[in-house]
Protein backbone atom coordinates (compact mmCIF):
# COMPACT_ATOMS: atom_id res chain seq x y z
CA UNK A 1 0.00 0.00 0.00
CA UNK A 2 1.30 3.41 -0.89
CA UNK A 3 0.07 6.95 -0.87
CA UNK A 4 -0.27 9.14 -3.95
CA UNK A 5 2.08 12.01 -3.21
CA UNK A 6 2.06 13.69 -6.60
CA UNK A 7 -0.33 13.73 -9.52
CA UNK A 8 0.61 15.04 -12.95
CA UNK A 9 -0.92 15.07 -16.43
CA UNK A 10 -0.01 13.84 -19.90
CA UNK A 11 3.29 14.14 -21.78
CA UNK A 12 5.45 14.85 -18.74
CA UNK A 13 8.87 15.19 -20.36
CA UNK A 14 12.28 14.33 -19.01
CA UNK A 15 12.92 18.09 -18.97
CA UNK A 16 10.26 18.30 -16.24
CA UNK A 17 11.46 15.23 -14.34
CA UNK A 18 15.12 16.16 -14.55
CA UNK A 19 15.77 19.60 -16.10
CA UNK A 20 18.51 19.73 -18.72
CA UNK A 21 20.52 22.30 -16.81
CA UNK A 22 21.43 19.64 -14.23
CA UNK A 23 22.62 17.16 -16.81
CA UNK A 24 26.25 17.57 -15.87
CA UNK A 25 25.31 15.70 -12.71
CA UNK A 26 25.39 12.09 -13.72
CA UNK A 27 25.86 9.64 -10.89
CA UNK A 28 22.70 7.91 -9.60
CA UNK A 29 23.74 8.79 -6.06
CA UNK A 30 23.75 12.52 -6.88
CA UNK A 31 20.73 12.92 -9.16
CA UNK A 32 17.83 12.70 -6.65
CA UNK A 33 18.40 16.27 -5.42
CA UNK A 34 17.17 17.55 -8.81
CA UNK A 35 14.08 15.38 -9.24
CA UNK A 36 11.20 17.58 -10.47
CA UNK A 37 13.42 20.56 -9.65
CA UNK A 38 11.10 23.07 -11.33
CA UNK A 39 8.09 21.93 -9.32
CA UNK A 40 9.14 23.93 -6.31
CA UNK A 41 6.69 22.43 -3.84
CA UNK A 42 7.14 18.74 -4.64
CA UNK A 43 10.89 18.95 -5.01
CA UNK A 44 11.10 20.66 -1.62
CA UNK A 45 9.17 17.83 0.01
CA UNK A 46 11.39 15.25 -1.66
CA UNK A 47 14.57 16.94 -0.55
CA UNK A 48 13.28 17.43 2.98
CA UNK A 49 12.72 13.68 3.27
CA UNK A 50 8.98 14.16 3.77
CA UNK A 51 8.09 11.56 1.16
CA UNK A 52 8.12 7.95 2.33
CA UNK A 53 9.78 5.25 0.25
CA UNK A 54 7.20 3.40 -1.83
CA UNK A 55 5.09 6.51 -2.29
CA UNK A 56 3.28 6.82 -5.59
CA UNK A 57 3.37 9.32 -8.44
CA UNK A 58 0.31 9.11 -10.69
CA UNK A 59 0.71 10.33 -14.26
CA UNK A 60 -1.18 10.43 -17.53
CA UNK A 61 -0.11 9.33 -21.01
CA UNK A 62 3.42 9.28 -22.33
CA UNK A 63 5.22 9.81 -19.02
CA UNK A 64 8.94 10.42 -19.51
CA UNK A 65 8.80 11.52 -23.14
CA UNK A 66 11.75 13.32 -24.63
CA UNK A 67 15.40 12.84 -23.92
CA UNK A 68 17.12 9.54 -23.18
CA UNK A 69 18.75 11.01 -20.07
CA UNK A 70 18.88 8.23 -17.52
CA UNK A 71 19.00 10.78 -14.71
CA UNK A 72 15.21 11.06 -15.10
CA UNK A 73 14.85 7.46 -13.92
CA UNK A 74 17.71 7.43 -11.42
CA UNK A 75 16.54 10.59 -9.63
CA UNK A 76 13.14 8.98 -8.92
CA UNK A 77 14.70 5.64 -8.05
CA UNK A 78 16.69 7.49 -5.40
CA UNK A 79 13.46 8.07 -3.46
CA UNK A 80 12.08 4.61 -4.29
CA UNK A 81 9.00 6.17 -5.79
CA UNK A 82 6.54 4.02 -7.72
CA UNK A 83 5.27 5.53 -10.97
CA UNK A 84 1.76 4.58 -12.01
CA UNK A 85 1.03 6.05 -15.44
CA UNK A 86 -1.52 5.59 -18.18
CA UNK A 87 1.40 4.93 -20.46
CA UNK A 88 5.13 5.52 -20.60
CA UNK A 89 7.46 6.71 -23.29
CA UNK A 90 9.70 3.90 -24.57
CA UNK A 91 13.17 5.05 -23.53
CA UNK A 92 12.06 6.16 -20.07
CA UNK A 93 10.32 2.83 -19.46
CA UNK A 94 13.38 0.94 -20.57
CA UNK A 95 15.68 3.05 -18.37
CA UNK A 96 13.39 2.50 -15.39
CA UNK A 97 13.44 -1.25 -15.83
CA UNK A 98 17.21 -1.19 -16.27
CA UNK A 99 17.63 0.73 -13.01
CA UNK A 100 14.93 -1.07 -11.04
CA UNK A 101 12.55 1.91 -10.77
CA UNK A 102 9.07 0.50 -10.38
CA UNK A 103 6.78 1.51 -13.26
CA UNK A 104 3.17 0.41 -13.50
CA UNK A 105 1.24 0.79 -16.77
CA UNK A 106 -2.36 1.40 -15.81
CA UNK A 107 -4.31 2.92 -18.74
CA UNK A 108 -7.47 3.79 -16.77
CA UNK A 109 -5.98 4.84 -13.45
CA UNK A 110 -8.06 7.35 -11.49
CA UNK A 111 -6.44 8.62 -8.32
CA UNK A 112 -5.80 11.89 -6.57
CA UNK A 113 -3.12 13.10 -4.23
CA UNK A 114 -3.68 11.63 -0.79
CA UNK A 115 -5.38 8.45 -2.07
CA UNK A 116 -4.04 5.11 -0.86
CA UNK A 117 -3.28 2.62 -3.63
CA UNK A 118 -2.74 -1.11 -3.38
CA UNK A 119 -0.68 -2.47 -6.26
CA UNK A 120 -1.57 -6.09 -6.94
CA UNK A 121 -0.14 -8.27 -9.70
CA UNK A 122 -2.95 -7.50 -12.14
CA UNK A 123 -4.77 -4.52 -10.67
CA UNK A 124 -4.25 -1.24 -8.93
CA UNK A 125 -6.87 -0.77 -6.21
CA UNK A 126 -7.68 2.70 -5.05
CA UNK A 127 -8.49 2.04 -1.38
CA UNK A 128 -9.75 5.58 -0.89
CA UNK A 129 -12.28 5.66 -3.74
CA UNK A 130 -12.89 1.92 -4.18
CA UNK A 131 -11.79 2.01 -7.83
CA UNK A 132 -10.03 -0.98 -9.37
CA UNK A 133 -7.89 -0.56 -12.51
CA UNK A 134 -6.24 -3.16 -14.72
CA UNK A 135 -2.47 -3.22 -15.13
CA UNK A 136 -0.91 -3.79 -18.54
CA UNK A 137 2.14 -6.05 -18.18
CA UNK A 138 5.55 -4.54 -18.91
CA UNK A 139 7.12 -5.54 -22.26
CA UNK A 140 7.70 -9.29 -22.05
CA UNK A 141 11.20 -8.99 -23.45
CA UNK A 142 12.21 -7.09 -20.36
CA UNK A 143 10.93 -9.50 -17.74
CA UNK A 144 14.26 -11.28 -17.35
CA UNK A 145 15.95 -7.95 -16.58
CA UNK A 146 13.33 -7.07 -13.99
CA UNK A 147 13.75 -10.49 -12.40
CA UNK A 148 17.52 -10.01 -12.21
CA UNK A 149 17.02 -6.71 -10.38
CA UNK A 150 18.17 -4.50 -13.23
CA UNK A 151 20.43 -4.48 -16.24
CA UNK A 152 23.75 -4.22 -14.39
CA UNK A 153 23.32 -7.54 -12.52
CA UNK A 154 21.75 -9.08 -15.62
CA UNK A 155 24.67 -8.17 -17.89
CA UNK A 156 27.18 -9.09 -15.20
CA UNK A 157 25.74 -12.62 -15.01
CA UNK A 158 25.68 -12.93 -18.78
CA UNK A 159 29.27 -11.79 -19.06
CA UNK A 160 30.41 -14.33 -16.48
CA UNK A 161 28.54 -17.09 -18.30
CA UNK A 162 30.11 -16.11 -21.64
CA UNK A 163 33.56 -16.11 -20.03
CA UNK A 164 33.12 -19.61 -18.70
CA UNK A 165 32.37 -20.99 -22.16
CA UNK B 1 4.42 -12.62 -45.42
CA UNK B 2 7.22 -10.20 -46.31
CA UNK B 3 9.29 -8.09 -43.94
CA UNK B 4 9.35 -4.35 -43.31
CA UNK B 5 12.68 -2.56 -43.64
CA UNK B 6 13.39 -2.79 -39.93
CA UNK B 7 12.54 -6.47 -39.79
CA UNK B 8 15.04 -7.08 -42.57
CA UNK B 9 17.78 -5.12 -40.80
CA UNK B 10 17.12 -6.95 -37.55
CA UNK B 11 16.99 -10.37 -39.22
CA UNK B 12 20.41 -9.77 -40.76
CA UNK B 13 21.87 -8.43 -37.52
CA UNK B 14 20.68 -11.59 -35.74
CA UNK B 15 21.80 -13.99 -38.46
CA UNK B 16 18.23 -15.07 -39.08
CA UNK B 17 16.28 -15.27 -42.32
CA UNK B 18 13.06 -14.01 -40.80
CA UNK B 19 11.88 -12.03 -37.81
CA UNK B 20 8.30 -11.00 -37.07
CA UNK B 21 6.74 -8.13 -35.16
CA UNK B 22 6.90 -8.95 -31.44
CA UNK B 23 9.80 -11.41 -31.66
CA UNK B 24 12.44 -10.84 -29.03
CA UNK B 25 15.88 -10.55 -30.61
CA UNK B 26 19.42 -9.61 -29.58
CA UNK B 27 20.95 -7.99 -32.67
CA UNK B 28 24.62 -7.23 -33.05
CA UNK B 29 25.35 -3.51 -32.83
CA UNK B 30 27.29 -1.90 -35.68
CA UNK B 31 27.71 1.47 -34.05
CA UNK B 32 27.21 2.66 -30.48
CA UNK B 33 27.31 6.43 -29.98
CA UNK B 34 27.55 8.56 -26.85
CA UNK B 35 28.29 12.19 -26.12
CA UNK B 36 29.12 13.79 -22.76
CA UNK B 37 26.84 11.25 -21.11
CA UNK B 38 29.53 8.75 -22.02
CA UNK B 39 30.84 9.65 -18.57
CA UNK B 40 27.75 8.00 -17.04
CA UNK B 41 28.08 5.04 -19.40
CA UNK B 42 31.68 4.65 -18.16
CA UNK B 43 30.41 4.57 -14.60
CA UNK B 44 27.80 1.89 -15.33
CA UNK B 45 30.32 -0.04 -17.43
CA UNK B 46 32.63 -0.17 -14.41
CA UNK B 47 29.70 -1.34 -12.26
CA UNK B 48 29.07 -4.26 -14.61
CA UNK B 49 32.66 -5.45 -14.30
CA UNK B 50 32.96 -4.80 -10.58
CA UNK B 51 33.84 -7.96 -8.60
CA UNK B 52 33.90 -10.13 -11.71
CA UNK B 53 37.66 -10.39 -11.97
CA UNK B 54 37.27 -9.65 -15.69
CA UNK B 55 39.22 -6.82 -17.29
CA UNK B 56 36.80 -4.04 -18.30
CA UNK B 57 37.49 -3.90 -22.04
CA UNK B 58 34.99 -2.66 -24.62
CA UNK B 59 33.92 -5.50 -26.88
CA UNK B 60 34.99 -3.66 -30.03
CA UNK B 61 36.37 -0.12 -29.70
CA UNK B 62 36.06 0.41 -33.47
CA UNK B 63 32.30 0.36 -33.15
CA UNK B 64 32.11 3.02 -30.48
CA UNK B 65 31.78 6.70 -31.32
CA UNK B 66 32.04 9.44 -28.73
CA UNK B 67 31.34 13.01 -29.71
CA UNK B 68 31.62 15.93 -27.31
CA UNK B 69 28.85 18.31 -28.27
CA UNK B 70 26.39 19.11 -25.52
CA UNK B 71 28.44 21.60 -23.57
CA UNK B 72 31.34 22.69 -25.73
CA UNK B 73 33.61 24.35 -24.87
CA UNK B 74 32.84 23.37 -21.29
CA UNK B 75 30.67 25.82 -19.37
CA UNK B 76 31.73 24.63 -15.92
CA UNK B 77 34.51 22.84 -14.15
CA UNK B 78 32.19 19.89 -13.58
CA UNK B 79 31.57 19.45 -17.30
CA UNK B 80 35.25 19.97 -18.08
CA UNK B 81 36.16 17.25 -15.60
CA UNK B 82 33.64 14.84 -17.13
CA UNK B 83 35.05 15.61 -20.56
CA UNK B 84 38.57 15.00 -19.27
CA UNK B 85 37.54 11.61 -17.88
CA UNK B 86 36.05 10.72 -21.26
CA UNK B 87 39.33 11.62 -23.01
CA UNK B 88 41.27 9.39 -20.64
CA UNK B 89 38.84 6.51 -21.15
CA UNK B 90 38.93 6.93 -24.94
CA UNK B 91 42.72 6.76 -24.92
CA UNK B 92 42.78 3.74 -22.61
CA UNK B 93 40.19 1.79 -24.60
CA UNK B 94 41.59 2.73 -28.02
CA UNK B 95 38.41 4.39 -29.29
CA UNK B 96 39.21 6.07 -32.60
CA UNK B 97 35.82 7.51 -33.52
CA UNK B 98 36.25 10.24 -30.93
CA UNK B 99 35.47 13.85 -31.77
CA UNK B 100 36.85 16.29 -29.29
CA UNK B 101 36.29 20.03 -29.06
CA UNK B 102 38.02 21.03 -32.27
CA UNK B 103 37.26 23.39 -35.13
CA UNK B 104 38.30 20.88 -37.76
CA UNK B 105 36.31 17.80 -36.83
CA UNK B 106 33.87 18.64 -34.06
CA UNK B 107 30.13 19.08 -34.12
CA UNK B 108 26.82 17.67 -33.00
CA UNK B 109 26.84 13.89 -32.75
CA UNK B 110 23.95 13.39 -35.17
CA UNK B 111 25.75 15.40 -37.79
CA UNK B 112 29.19 13.87 -37.24
CA UNK B 113 28.00 10.27 -37.63
CA UNK B 114 26.68 10.72 -41.18
CA UNK B 115 29.42 13.17 -42.23
CA UNK B 116 32.19 10.77 -41.29
CA UNK B 117 30.53 7.72 -42.80
CA UNK B 118 30.14 6.01 -39.42
CA UNK B 119 26.57 5.02 -40.29
CA UNK B 120 25.62 2.88 -43.26
CA UNK B 121 22.47 1.33 -44.64
CA UNK B 122 21.46 -1.82 -42.81
CA UNK B 123 23.37 -0.95 -39.64
CA UNK B 124 21.93 -1.33 -36.17
CA UNK B 125 22.88 1.92 -34.43
CA UNK B 126 22.26 2.78 -30.81
CA UNK B 127 23.02 6.05 -29.11
CA UNK B 128 22.60 7.48 -25.64
CA UNK B 129 20.54 10.25 -27.14
CA UNK B 130 16.91 10.18 -28.14
CA UNK B 131 17.53 11.82 -31.51
CA UNK B 132 19.65 8.87 -32.60
CA UNK B 133 16.59 8.25 -34.80
CA UNK B 134 18.29 10.73 -37.19
CA UNK B 135 20.43 8.00 -38.69
CA UNK B 136 17.43 6.28 -40.19
CA UNK B 137 17.99 8.88 -42.91
CA UNK B 138 20.82 6.65 -44.16
CA UNK B 139 18.86 3.43 -43.89
CA UNK B 140 20.09 2.35 -40.47
CA UNK B 141 17.84 1.08 -37.70
CA UNK B 142 18.91 3.69 -35.18
CA UNK B 143 17.41 4.35 -31.78
CA UNK B 144 18.06 5.99 -28.46
CA UNK B 145 18.89 4.08 -25.29
CA UNK B 146 19.88 4.96 -21.74
CA UNK B 147 23.37 4.94 -20.30
CA UNK B 148 23.08 1.60 -18.47
CA UNK B 149 21.81 -0.06 -21.63
CA UNK B 150 24.79 1.40 -23.46
CA UNK B 151 27.17 0.07 -20.82
CA UNK B 152 25.70 -3.35 -21.49
CA UNK B 153 26.30 -2.90 -25.23
CA UNK B 154 29.90 -1.83 -24.58
CA UNK B 155 30.39 -5.06 -22.65
CA UNK B 156 28.54 -7.51 -24.88
CA UNK B 157 28.39 -6.10 -28.40
CA UNK B 158 24.72 -6.67 -28.83
CA UNK B 159 21.59 -5.13 -27.52
CA UNK B 160 19.61 -7.37 -25.24
CA UNK B 161 15.96 -8.23 -25.43
CA UNK B 162 14.74 -6.04 -28.26
CA UNK B 163 11.15 -6.56 -29.25
CA UNK B 164 10.83 -6.28 -33.04
CA UNK B 165 8.71 -3.14 -33.44
CA UNK B 166 5.68 -2.70 -35.65
CA UNK B 167 5.97 -0.23 -38.52
CA UNK B 168 3.83 2.66 -39.72
CA UNK B 169 4.30 3.36 -43.42
CA UNK B 170 4.24 7.04 -44.34
CA UNK B 171 3.75 7.76 -48.05
CA UNK B 172 4.62 11.32 -48.97
CA UNK B 173 3.82 12.66 -52.41
CA UNK B 174 3.57 16.00 -54.18
CA UNK B 175 5.94 18.93 -54.63
CA UNK B 176 6.62 21.27 -51.71
CA UNK B 177 5.37 24.81 -52.33
CA UNK B 178 7.92 27.62 -52.03
CA UNK B 179 9.13 28.24 -48.45
CA UNK B 180 7.84 24.85 -47.30
CA UNK B 181 10.00 21.78 -46.74
CA UNK B 182 11.04 18.76 -44.72
CA UNK B 183 10.64 20.48 -41.34
CA UNK B 184 7.05 21.44 -42.09
CA UNK B 185 6.32 17.89 -43.22
CA UNK B 186 7.58 16.31 -40.01
CA UNK B 187 5.88 18.92 -37.80
CA UNK B 188 2.62 18.27 -39.63
CA UNK B 189 3.03 14.50 -39.22
CA UNK B 190 3.76 14.80 -35.49
CA UNK B 191 0.66 16.94 -35.09
CA UNK B 192 -1.35 14.26 -36.82
CA UNK B 193 0.13 11.31 -34.94
CA UNK B 194 0.41 13.12 -31.55
CA UNK B 195 3.41 12.90 -29.23
CA UNK B 196 2.81 9.24 -28.51
CA UNK B 197 1.12 8.11 -31.72
CA UNK B 198 4.14 6.13 -32.81
CA UNK B 199 5.34 5.02 -29.35
CA UNK B 200 7.23 1.69 -29.66
CA UNK B 201 6.80 1.83 -33.46
CA UNK B 202 8.93 2.65 -36.47
CA UNK B 203 8.06 5.25 -39.10
CA UNK B 204 9.11 4.08 -42.56
CA UNK B 205 9.07 6.88 -45.13
CA UNK B 206 8.19 6.35 -48.77
CA UNK B 207 6.86 8.24 -51.77
CA UNK B 208 8.06 10.52 -54.50
CA UNK B 209 8.66 13.50 -52.17
CA UNK B 210 11.00 11.44 -50.01
CA UNK B 211 12.84 10.00 -53.01
CA UNK B 212 13.52 13.53 -54.23
CA UNK B 213 14.50 14.80 -50.79
CA UNK B 214 18.16 15.42 -49.94
CA UNK B 215 19.82 13.49 -47.13
CA UNK B 216 19.77 16.73 -45.16
CA UNK B 217 15.95 16.83 -45.34
CA UNK B 218 15.75 13.14 -44.51
CA UNK B 219 17.91 13.72 -41.45
CA UNK B 220 15.41 16.37 -40.34
CA UNK B 221 12.40 14.07 -40.61
CA UNK B 222 14.09 11.04 -39.05
CA UNK B 223 15.54 13.25 -36.29
CA UNK B 224 12.09 14.38 -35.23
CA UNK B 225 10.35 11.01 -35.61
CA UNK B 226 11.05 10.45 -31.92
CA UNK B 227 8.79 13.43 -31.15
CA UNK B 228 5.87 11.25 -32.22
CA UNK B 229 7.25 8.63 -29.83
CA UNK B 230 8.76 6.52 -32.63
CA UNK B 231 11.56 4.10 -31.79
CA UNK B 232 13.05 5.03 -35.12
CA UNK B 233 12.32 6.86 -38.35
CA UNK B 234 13.70 5.27 -41.50
CA UNK B 235 14.10 6.15 -45.14
CA UNK B 236 14.92 2.97 -47.07
CA UNK B 237 18.22 3.71 -48.83
CA UNK B 238 18.42 4.68 -52.51
CA UNK B 239 20.63 6.48 -55.04
CA UNK B 240 20.59 9.66 -52.94
CA UNK B 241 21.87 7.69 -49.93
CA UNK B 242 24.69 6.20 -51.98
CA UNK B 243 25.60 9.59 -53.40
CA UNK B 244 25.73 11.12 -49.92
CA UNK B 245 27.88 8.31 -48.57
CA UNK B 246 30.31 8.57 -51.50
CA UNK B 247 30.46 12.33 -51.98
CA UNK B 248 29.98 13.73 -48.49
CA UNK B 249 31.02 10.88 -46.20
CA UNK B 250 33.82 9.81 -48.53
CA UNK B 251 33.11 6.09 -48.34
CA UNK B 252 34.83 4.07 -51.02
CA UNK B 253 33.84 0.59 -52.07
CA UNK B 254 30.51 -1.08 -52.57
CA UNK B 255 27.59 -0.38 -50.28
CA UNK B 256 24.79 -2.89 -50.26
CA UNK B 257 21.27 -1.52 -50.13
CA UNK B 258 17.85 -3.11 -50.01
CA UNK B 259 14.29 -2.08 -49.31
CA UNK B 260 11.35 -3.63 -47.49
CA UNK B 261 9.52 -6.53 -49.12
CA UNK B 262 6.63 -5.61 -51.38
CA UNK B 263 4.22 -7.62 -49.25
CA UNK B 264 5.50 -6.32 -45.91
CA UNK B 265 2.88 -5.94 -43.22
CA UNK B 266 2.34 -2.44 -41.81
CA UNK B 267 0.34 -1.52 -38.75
CA UNK B 268 -0.92 1.63 -40.36
CA UNK B 269 -0.43 3.50 -43.61
CA UNK B 270 -0.49 7.30 -43.70
CA UNK B 271 -0.68 9.22 -46.98
CA UNK B 272 0.41 12.84 -47.13
CA UNK B 273 0.25 15.21 -50.09
CA UNK B 274 2.63 18.11 -49.49
CA UNK B 275 1.62 20.18 -52.49
CA UNK B 276 -0.78 22.22 -50.36
CA UNK B 277 1.19 22.15 -47.10
CA UNK B 278 2.06 25.49 -45.54
CA UNK B 279 4.64 26.38 -42.88
CA UNK B 280 3.90 24.62 -39.59
CA UNK B 281 4.65 25.77 -36.04
CA UNK B 282 4.91 23.67 -32.87
CA UNK B 283 3.50 25.81 -30.08
CA UNK B 284 4.43 25.59 -26.38
CA UNK B 285 4.85 23.28 -24.53
CA UNK B 286 4.52 20.10 -26.59
CA UNK B 287 5.89 19.26 -30.00
CA UNK B 288 2.52 17.92 -31.17
CA UNK B 289 0.81 21.25 -30.52
CA UNK B 290 1.03 22.08 -34.22
CA UNK B 291 -0.61 25.06 -35.87
CA UNK B 292 -0.33 26.50 -39.38
CA UNK B 293 1.85 29.61 -39.28
CA UNK B 294 -1.15 31.86 -40.06
CA UNK B 295 -2.57 31.12 -36.62
CA UNK B 296 0.46 32.42 -34.74
CA UNK B 297 1.80 35.22 -36.92
CA UNK B 298 2.37 38.43 -35.01
CA UNK B 299 3.55 36.73 -31.82
CA UNK B 300 6.52 38.71 -30.48
CA UNK B 301 9.79 36.79 -30.06
CA UNK B 302 12.89 37.82 -28.17
CA UNK B 303 15.15 35.04 -29.44
CA UNK B 304 15.43 33.30 -32.78
CA UNK B 305 17.59 30.23 -33.08
CA UNK B 306 18.71 28.50 -36.25
CA UNK B 307 20.76 25.40 -35.73
CA UNK B 308 20.83 22.00 -33.98
CA UNK B 309 20.89 18.47 -35.32
CA UNK B 310 17.47 19.15 -36.82
CA UNK B 311 18.15 22.22 -38.96
CA UNK B 312 21.73 23.37 -38.64
CA UNK B 313 23.02 22.11 -41.97
CA UNK B 314 24.43 23.97 -44.95
CA UNK B 315 21.12 24.18 -46.82
CA UNK B 316 19.44 25.57 -43.70
CA UNK B 317 22.07 28.28 -43.36
CA UNK B 318 21.80 29.03 -47.08
CA UNK B 319 18.04 29.45 -46.72
CA UNK B 320 18.51 31.83 -43.81
CA UNK B 321 21.21 33.80 -45.63
CA UNK B 322 19.03 34.17 -48.73
CA UNK B 323 16.19 35.59 -46.68
CA UNK B 324 18.35 37.85 -44.50
CA UNK B 325 20.67 39.16 -47.23
CA UNK B 326 20.78 42.94 -47.00
CA UNK B 327 18.23 42.95 -44.16
CA UNK B 328 18.54 43.45 -40.42
CA UNK B 329 17.47 41.43 -37.42
CA UNK B 330 14.70 43.42 -35.71
CA UNK B 331 15.66 45.50 -32.69
CA UNK B 332 14.67 43.76 -29.48
CA UNK B 333 15.24 40.35 -31.06
CA UNK B 334 18.43 38.35 -30.78
CA UNK B 335 19.25 35.85 -33.45
CA UNK B 336 21.56 32.94 -32.73
CA UNK B 337 23.00 30.66 -35.40
CA UNK B 338 24.70 27.44 -34.44
CA UNK B 339 25.79 25.22 -37.31
CA UNK B 340 25.55 21.47 -36.75
CA UNK B 341 29.24 20.82 -37.33
CA UNK B 342 32.49 22.62 -37.90
CA UNK B 343 32.61 21.27 -41.42
CA UNK B 344 29.31 23.00 -42.09
CA UNK B 345 30.58 26.12 -40.31
CA UNK B 346 33.63 26.23 -42.55
CA UNK B 347 31.62 25.64 -45.73
CA UNK B 348 29.11 28.32 -44.73
CA UNK B 349 32.03 30.63 -44.07
CA UNK B 350 33.53 30.00 -47.51
CA UNK B 351 30.19 30.49 -49.22
CA UNK B 352 29.68 33.77 -47.39
CA UNK B 353 26.52 32.73 -45.52
CA UNK B 354 28.01 33.45 -42.13
CA UNK B 355 29.02 36.98 -43.03
CA UNK B 356 25.58 37.71 -44.50
CA UNK B 357 24.00 36.50 -41.27
CA UNK B 358 26.44 38.38 -39.04
CA UNK B 359 25.97 41.57 -41.06
CA UNK B 360 22.24 41.20 -40.52
CA UNK B 361 22.92 41.14 -36.79
CA UNK B 362 22.88 37.41 -36.03
CA UNK B 363 25.30 35.95 -33.49
CA UNK B 364 27.21 33.02 -34.92
CA UNK B 365 27.78 30.49 -32.14
CA UNK B 366 30.17 27.60 -32.31
CA UNK B 367 28.79 24.24 -33.45
CA UNK B 368 27.39 22.15 -30.62
CA UNK B 369 24.08 21.77 -28.86
CA UNK B 370 24.25 25.22 -27.29
CA UNK B 371 20.88 26.97 -27.11
CA UNK B 372 18.95 23.82 -28.08
CA UNK B 373 18.96 22.69 -24.50
CA UNK B 374 19.90 26.01 -22.97
CA UNK B 375 22.40 24.63 -20.52
CA UNK B 376 25.30 26.45 -21.79
CA UNK B 377 24.47 29.37 -24.06
CA UNK B 378 21.38 31.10 -25.32
CA UNK B 379 19.22 30.56 -22.24
CA UNK B 380 15.93 32.49 -22.14
CA UNK B 381 14.84 35.08 -19.59
CA UNK B 382 11.60 34.79 -17.63
CA UNK B 383 8.49 35.30 -19.79
CA UNK B 384 10.57 35.43 -22.95
CA UNK B 385 9.58 33.69 -26.16
CA UNK B 386 11.89 31.91 -28.55
CA UNK B 387 11.32 30.71 -32.09
CA UNK B 388 13.73 27.93 -33.02
CA UNK B 389 14.50 25.42 -35.73
CA UNK B 390 15.37 22.88 -33.03
CA UNK B 391 13.24 19.86 -32.18
CA UNK B 392 11.85 20.31 -28.67
CA UNK B 393 9.75 22.96 -26.98
CA UNK B 394 9.11 21.31 -23.63
CA UNK B 395 8.72 23.51 -20.60
CA UNK B 396 12.22 24.24 -19.36
CA UNK B 397 13.87 23.63 -22.72
CA UNK B 398 16.30 26.44 -23.53
CA UNK B 399 17.10 26.63 -19.87
CA UNK B 400 14.04 28.34 -18.38
CA UNK B 401 10.70 26.86 -17.25
CA UNK B 402 9.22 30.37 -17.23
CA UNK B 403 9.81 30.92 -20.92
CA UNK B 404 8.25 29.49 -24.06
CA UNK B 405 9.62 27.97 -27.23
CA UNK B 406 7.98 27.72 -30.66
CA UNK B 407 9.47 25.40 -33.28
CA UNK B 408 9.61 26.09 -37.01
CA UNK B 409 11.53 25.76 -40.26
CA UNK B 410 14.60 27.87 -41.15
CA UNK B 411 12.40 29.82 -43.58
CA UNK B 412 10.00 30.89 -40.84
CA UNK B 413 12.84 31.60 -38.40
CA UNK B 414 14.69 33.84 -40.87
CA UNK B 415 11.57 35.72 -41.98
CA UNK B 416 10.61 36.28 -38.34
CA UNK B 417 14.07 37.58 -37.45
CA UNK B 418 13.47 40.54 -39.72
CA UNK B 419 10.13 41.45 -38.17
CA UNK B 420 10.68 40.37 -34.56
CA UNK B 421 7.34 38.58 -34.61
CA UNK B 422 6.40 35.14 -35.93
CA UNK B 423 6.01 35.73 -39.66
CA UNK B 424 4.96 33.82 -42.72
CA UNK B 425 7.94 33.53 -45.08
CA UNK B 426 5.57 33.35 -48.04
CA UNK B 427 4.67 36.96 -47.35
CA UNK B 428 8.27 38.02 -47.94
CA UNK B 429 9.14 38.36 -44.28
CA UNK B 430 6.59 41.10 -43.66
S1 LIG C 1 21.22 19.76 -30.92
FE1 LIG C 1 19.65 19.55 -29.36
S2 LIG C 1 18.42 17.79 -29.97
FE2 LIG C 1 20.34 17.73 -31.15
S3 LIG C 1 21.69 16.39 -29.96
FE3 LIG C 1 22.06 18.48 -29.29
S4 LIG C 1 20.70 18.79 -27.54
FE4 LIG C 1 19.98 17.00 -28.62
Amino acid sequence: MGKVVFKIGNDVSTDIIYPGRFMATLLPTETPQYAFADDVEFSKKLRAGEILKGSIVVAGQNFGCGSSREQAASCLKGYDLIIVARHFSRIFLQNSINLGLQTIICPDIEADEGNELEIEPEYVQNKTTGGKFKIVPLPKARQAIIDAGGLVPYTKALLLRRMQK
Amino acid sequence: MGMTYVQKVLAKACGKSLVAHGDVVEPEVHLAMSHENGALVMNQFAEIYKDTGIDAKIWNPDRIAIILDHRVPAESSKTATNQKKIREFVAKQGIKKFHDIRGDEGGICHQILPEYGYVRPGYVVVGTDSHTTSHGALGAFAFGIGATEMASVWALGNILNVEVPGTIKVNVNGKFPAYVGAKDLILYLIGRLTAEGANFKVLEFHGETIRKMSTSGRLTICNMSVEAGATSGIVPPDEETLNYLKNIAGIRGKIEIYGPDKDAEYEQVIDIDVSRLGPQIACPHTVDNIKPVEEVTGKKVQQIVIGSCTNGRLDDLETAANILKGKKVALGTRMLIFPASWRIYQEAMKKGYLSILAEAGAVICNPGCGPCLGIHQGALGDQETALATTNRNFKGRMGNPNAEVYLCSPEVAAASAITGVISDPRAGGR
